[in-house]
């Protein structure tokens, strides 16, 4: 008897957090993300956590902002609706700094729009829903088990860089079922939390070392009392007018992602050696594309698949990397036309570029991609 | 794609159409085959239509939705109009008997059997329809074996309920005759 056990993708979600250490909960439920609350809520309680839920969406980013500067890995899931609710705390998360994962698990808008269909609408959302320039780290999983690993990478990167990670999900992926074997847990790398009790001269909350650009994090509540804002504020905590002391900070939280899209990006590619045609697409829209381009291939056609796994910030060199030896493109996106706006500016009209979207709901089918690629006379 | 095996199972919200898809997948998993199950059905907790797929396959799943299936099991008369419009060729339909069934479907291929009724009387609980609907979905196809079926059942059902739940099994797979069955076994490419 095979040792995979059925799982949806919700519940590899949370399987994924709690391997990667998260141990409080806090969220609303709304579909399709729901199960990831239910789960939560039976799970945590078994390894020593904590499941709350609170009265809306925007007390549930707040709880796991909360939570995570006391010094526990917490996460919320939602869907559109909220997703927008907890935007002005998602920057509070990236402005002081606090490490933490937010699912969204995208349905079809605007607004309630369709609640249990399929949609990739909040790409964009992810990149600029909270106000101002800031960091933003978004993973997109296309299958089940991939869902659980790259959980574990959300919360690594929100702790190495003091960021809120997006975990931005689908309909597709999140209530699909797939027969998965999940790793032991002592088989994965885990970035702990570096407590820092800075002493000496170097006692500063938000002091960051000379030639890096992550402060470590202080618990809160613990020892020596210090200052968390959402204001512009000085390596103390505190608030500032200082134009030069903000200038710098807002650069520096921007610059921990721009400069180490080396270690935040990851794309996977099929078939693109040879590839004349790319299809680039993310998250649940892959299960479509790949059947496509199997079936193109075998038809002889030189067609393969760039798929983005960290969808924000954009593999920008990877793409551009490929760009050479395509004579075009197209993008396959549950919307109509976020990521299509990157890819766009990454190719700068260089190379053609097609789309093909759906915004009602249903899912793209691999008879609709091949239909879209001979019409580019593929 | 001829090696995929695309099952959909449809209903009122309520029925445990989910369920029954559920099971089937889960059960693939434990004879160890690859499978994707996922499902569509309104806002609505109870009532609406909905609609489970399970896709089976040796091979690597890509597209996770079922284009054209060859097998569907339709426990309302709206669910089993509309969905025996679009059926792979020579696919195989399981419906309620107390339903009307299409003209334009091929006789031979159809499995008219009381499914609600065996839950309801014979079992004692209307609720196992769906339970009962995967015995004699089992029974028909012969996809997987009593065992897998029976611990792929015991996965999705609270503690307490193994008894009715095998008795719900068993009484679906009485309704298959055996010798008919023949036409229906599918083995997968």
């Amino acid at each position: 008897m095979s040792k995979a056990v059925l799982m949806q993708g919700n519940e590899a979600a949370v399987e994924g957090a709690i391997a990667a250490g998260m141990r409080i909960f806090a969220g609303y439920p709304i579909t399709p993300s729901t199960e990831i609350a239910e789960q939560s809520a039976l799970r945590l309680p078994q390894v020593g956590g904590r499941f709350i839920q609170m009265e809306d969406e925007i007390s549930s980013i707040a709880a796991v902002l909360g939570a995570s500067v006391a010094g526990v890995k917490a996460m919320t899931a939602t869907s559109g609706p909220g997703f927008s609710l907890m935007q002005e705390n998602l920057g509070y998360g990236a402005m002081a700094e606090i490490p933490c994962v937010i699912v969204d698990v995208q349905r079809a808008g605007p607004s309630t729009g369709l609640p249990t269909s399929p949609a990739q609408g909040d790409y964009m959302q992810a990149r600029w829903g909270t106000h101002g320039d800031h960091p933003v780290i978004a993973l997109s999983p296309s299958s089940v088990l991939e869902t659980f690993y790259l959980m574990v990478r959300a919360f690594n990167l929100s702790e190495k860089y003091r960021t809120p990670v997006i975990f931005l999900m689908d309909e597709i992926v999140g209530h699909m079922r797939e027969g998965v074997e999940l790793p032991n847990p002592s088989s994965l790398i885990i970035n702990h939390r570096r407590p820092s009790f800075h002493d000496g001269a170097n006692k500063q909350c938000y002091y960051v070392p000379e030639g890096q650009l992550v402060p470590a994090m202080k618990p809160f509540g613990r020892g020596e009392r210090y200052n968390i804002t959402g204001l512009a504020h000085d390596e103390s905590g505190f608030p500032t007018n200082n134009t030069q002391v903000a200038g710098k900070l807002v650069s520096r939280l921007l610059a921990k992602v721009e400069e180490h899209t080396d270690d935040i990006v990851r794309v996977e590619e099929y078939a693109m050696d040879d590839a004349e045609t790319a299809v680039v697409c993310f998250g649940g829209t892959t299960r479509a594309v790949m059947s496509a381009i199997l079936e193109a291939r075998a038809a002889g056609k030189k067609v393969g698949m760039f798929r983005p796994i960290t969808v924000w910030p954009f593999p920008e060199q990877q793409l551009k990397a490929r760009l050479p030896q395509l004579k075009n493109i197209l993008m396959v996106e549950h919307n109509h036309g976020q990521m299509l706006l990157e890819v766009q500016r990454v190719t700068g009209g260089a190379t053609p570029v097609s789309f093909l979207g759906k915004v009602d709901g249903t899912v793209i089918t691999p008879a609709e991609i091949l239909a879209k690629l001979q019409e580019m006379e593929v | 794609m001829s090696n995929r095996y695309e099952m959909r199972f449809a209903g009122s919200g309520g029925q445990g159409v989910i369920l029954a898809s559920v099971i089937m997948a889960e059960a693939a998993v434990i004879a160890g085959l690859n499978t994707v199950q996922s499902q569509a059905y309104g806002p609505e907790a109870r009532g609406g239509v909905s609609k489970a797929e399970t896709v089976v396959s040796r091979e690597k799943i890509w597209y996770s939705k079922v284009t054209l299936p060859n097998f569907l099991l339709a426990l309302t008369q709206a669910s089993l109009n509309t969905y025996t419009k679009t059926l792979a060729e020579g696919a195989v339909v399981m419906m309620d008997d107390s339903l009307d069934c299409p003209d334009y479907l091929d006789k031979s291929r159809v499995i008219a059997i009381p499914i609600l009724r065996t839950a309801k009387e014979k079992v004692g609980k209307a609720f196992t329809a769906n339970i009962v609907a995967v015995g004699a979905i089992n029974a028909a196809l012969q996809l997987f074996t009593d065992e897998e079926l029976m611990e792929a059942v015991k996965r999705h059902i609270p503690a307490g309920t193994e008894e009715i739940n095998k008795t719900a099994l068993a009484a679906g797979k009485e309704l298959i005759d055996p010798a008919a069955a023949a036409a229906f076994v599918h083995r997968l490419g």
